[in-house]
């Protein structure tokens, strides 16, 4: 029915367009990365805290209890802990809490923290308004510092169906070796296991 | 079904070229086809010994063969990914795919013949490559990847510091890309390659059926190739994708993973879908049932395919809405599944059905795809699921729908196309015992896998405590009995070489209704320099 040289044409404008498809979902798989982190800061998903200014509205009766854990990752030798290891925060009111780190190793190492909100669903009423986390931290050894952690439960955490029932809910901080912190050869990363 | 009224015939200077052309060069669809469903076969052995190895391990309770537990992960995995990516996809995509679209579409052959043949490279390389990280260090002190087939961060990148998974995921990578070539290849062909008449809305369901696989192929593959290139960075180039420590997010990986995932389901099963309408047609002497509703039933299945990946991840904290959309539309996919069902079953009533060897894989494969089917409505349940998540109910459940669905098929296409393909004849007993064998021992094989699922048996564990001990006695007598059936299978094979009997250009009748039933049996090297042209029949409904 067509002559061969316009089948051609067809084919290879098919066989471009398939290419396209594949080039856009590869170029896709990739922008998931930068979208799911903003799509996890702007819902609070999977326990993503959300960062935000200061309040000044009403602020609720309701309280809630706010646990805090201090963790550090295998590979750096610091210490890491909370002035308190819970608060009772009234709902909608700022607080702050201090974190101390401190170096115990013998070499300067740098860190990084990252956190977490449990139970996740938590993460979309849990507003940050000054917060260490994804700053690198230098410490020489035997260093301390302290970081201020300033947040509030926003309200209408006992308007969601999904979290009106809980009454407590955990912030976790964790502290890694900075893998992009320079320099490298100053992480204190144990020989023989592999730098993550 | 619409009928050739003039087919190309084969020709007198049909010369074939010489070995090592023919079978490392080749261009032929058919012979690339050939190639694969061998490849395949091979692949097939190696998955089904260390599944056997897996079913060894299990019959009894504590550590009978694997000194190390690492170990036997190592061959979950493998049996998995090789399964998986080099026995079911090329069988039936590479090789059915290859072997019948263009004679049922009546094309002289693929689009682009050079590309077909880079695409069977690649996955045979890929194939290495997995073979080659099976004897690697992958977890400390231990060779392999025993990751699963899902290769989840971080057991897959802080857990396997050797070069295993580096290796499984250029596995991945060099057969994800043959399969996109071909995929492109399939698109092409089908889009462009139609005999004069033969519509889209004409064309064999199996055709449609390539044609969805092949676009859930193009839209999927890219996402897992992205997360598994994501991983081999983290692993090897200190970037942090998965890795909480540079706020990466390993969950992120699961998304990515699922939204290939969920599709490379029904990437296995849709194939199957199209072969069993037309060996059900063909042996009740009848069309298929509601033609154009089958055919978008495949399409349906295809687009819902890509909103169901989270029901994988049921378990990682997802709000309740969020839960409640994907049991949703999880259950949703079970309409047109239901409506492929009914037409298989609508099309053999009424029907003067013969019950060949091939007919009785087909129906087998409707009865057991159905058992599989309501056991994944089950596991669709957001809190069922809770309770399942990760237990053998699960693995007894994506078994019925591809050990008892998918491969089930594979060997109903070779009973139905052995005569077209080699112009031989497998003895229809061989075909029966093969598929009774297989019947009983893959349902002995994976029924109790249900109640031991239920019972809190977890996957991918080498040890398990006595009170599971009589379903896993159970289920490897039954893999012992499938394995048995394969024994029949090989035989039947060599018979019908042996044999001097040669089968007819169409041996299923008049049921038998597609294009390559006019050609010779084996086709002639070239077919269709004549295209032949596609007529209407009032009287056949298609």
């Amino acid at each position: 029915m067509t002559d061969p040289r316009t089948r051609q044409r067809q084919s290879r404008a098919t066989a471009l367009a398939c290419l396209g498809i594949v080039a856009g979902m590869t170029a896709l798989a990739f922008a998931f990365v930068p979208l799911y982190d903003l799509f996890c800061k702007a819902t609070g998903f999977d326990g993503t805290p959300r960062t935000g200014a200061s309040r000044t509205g009403p602020v609720s009766e309701d309280r809630m209890v706010v646990h805090f854990d201090t963790n550090v990752a295998p590979g750096l030798s610091w210490r890491f802990q909370s002035e308190t290891p819970r608060v009772e925060a009234q709902l909608g009111a700022t607080q702050t809490v201090f974190f101390r780190v401190t170096n115990t190793g013998t070499v300067p190492s740098t860190g990084i923290a990252t956190f977490n909100l449990q139970p996740a669903l938590t993460g979309s009423y849990f507003v940050k308004v000054q917060c260490f986390c994804f700053n690198e931290q230098t410490l020489k050894p035997g260093e301390t510092m302290d970081f201020p952690v300033v947040f509030y439960v926003e309200p209408g955490i006992k308007a969601d169906s999904n979290t009106r029932d809980l009454t407590e809910m955990t912030l976790s901080y964790t502290y890694f070796a900075s893998k992009n912190g320079q320099p490298q050869a100053a992480l204190a990363t144990p020989a023989g296991i592999k730098a993550n | 079904m619409a009928q050739a009224v003039t087919a190309g015939h084969d020709h007198a200077h049909d010369h074939t070229p010489p070995f090592f052309q023919r079978w490392f060069n080749s261009t032929n669809h058919k012979d690339i086809g050939t190639l694969y469903l061998l490849f395949a076969f091979s692949a097939g052995i190696v998955g089904a010994f260390l599944s056997f190895g897996i079913r060894m391990e299990m019959e009894a309770p504590g550590l009978q063969y694997f000194s190390n537990p690492q170990t036997y992960n190592v061959f979950v995995t493998g049996h998995g990914l090789i399964m998986v990516f080099f026995m079911v996809m090329p069988a039936l995509i590479g090789g059915f795919g290859n072997w019948f679209v263009p004679l049922m579409i009546g094309a002289p052959d693929m689009a682009f013949p050079r590309m077909n043949n880079i695409s069977f490279w690649l996955t045979v390389a890929g194939f290495m490559s997995l073979v080659c990280s099976l004897f690697v260090e992958g977890a400390p002190g231990a060779v392999g990847a025993g990751t699963g087939w899902t290769v989840y961060p971080p057991l897959s990148s802080a857990g396997h510091p050797g070069p295993a998974v580096d290796f499984a995921i250029f596995a991945l990578h060099l057969s994800g890309a043959g399969s996109i070539l071909g995929a492109i290849n399939f698109i092409t062909t089908i889009l462009n390659m139609r005999a004069p008449g033969m519509t889209l809305h004409k064309m064999p369901l199996f055709a449609w059926s390539m044609l969805v696989t092949a676009f859930l192929l193009l839209l999927s593959l890219p996402v897992l190739a992205g997360a598994i290139t994501m991983l081999l960075t983290d692993r090897n180039f200190g970037t942090t994708f998965f890795d909480p420590a540079g706020g990466g997010d390993p969950i992120l990986y699961q998304h990515l993973f699922w939204f290939f995932g969920h599709p490379e389901v029904y990437i296995m099963i849709l194939p199957a879908f199209g072969i069993v309408s037309h060996i059900i047609s063909t042996f009740s002497r009848k069309p298929v049932f509601g033609y154009l509703a089958m055919a978008y039933a495949m399409v349906a299945i295809g687009v819902v395919g890509f909103v169901v990946w989270a029901h994988h991840m049921y378990t990682v904290g997802l709000t309740l809405q969020t839960q409640s959309y994907f049991v949703f539309a999880t259950m949703v996919i079970a309409v047109p599944t239901g409506v492929k069902i009914f037409s298989w079953i609508a099309t053999m009533w009424g029907g003067s059905i013969r019950f060949t060897a091939a007919m009785h894989w087909a129906v087998g494969f409707v009865f057991l795809f159905t058992v599989g089917g309501v056991t994944g409505v089950i596991l669709a349940n957001a809190a069922v699921d809770r309770y399942l998540h990760d237990t053998y109910y699960v693995v007894a459940h994506f078994h019925y729908v591809l050990s008892l669905g998918a491969v089930f098929i594979i060997f109903a296409g070779v009973y139905y196309w052995f005569p077209k393909m080699t112009g031989r004849i497998i003895p229809e007993w061989a075909g029966k015992l093969h598929f009774w064998l297989a019947f009983i021992g893959a349902n002995v094989l994976f029924f109790p896998m249900h109640f031991l699922g239920l019972a809190g048996m977890p996957r991918r564990y080498a040890d398990y405590p006595e009170a599971f001990a009589g379903w896993h006695w159970v289920a490897t007598m039954g893999g012992h009995i499938f394995a048995l059936g394969m024994v029949v299978f090989v035989i039947g094979v060599v018979l019908a070489f042996r044999s001097k009997e040669r089968a007819a250009d169409n041996p299923w009748g008049e049921g038998a209704t597609t294009l390559e039933w006019t050609l010779t049996s084996p086709p002639p090297f070239h077919q269709y320099e004549t295209l032949p042209v596609i007529v209407d029949e009032p009287s056949h409904a298609h």
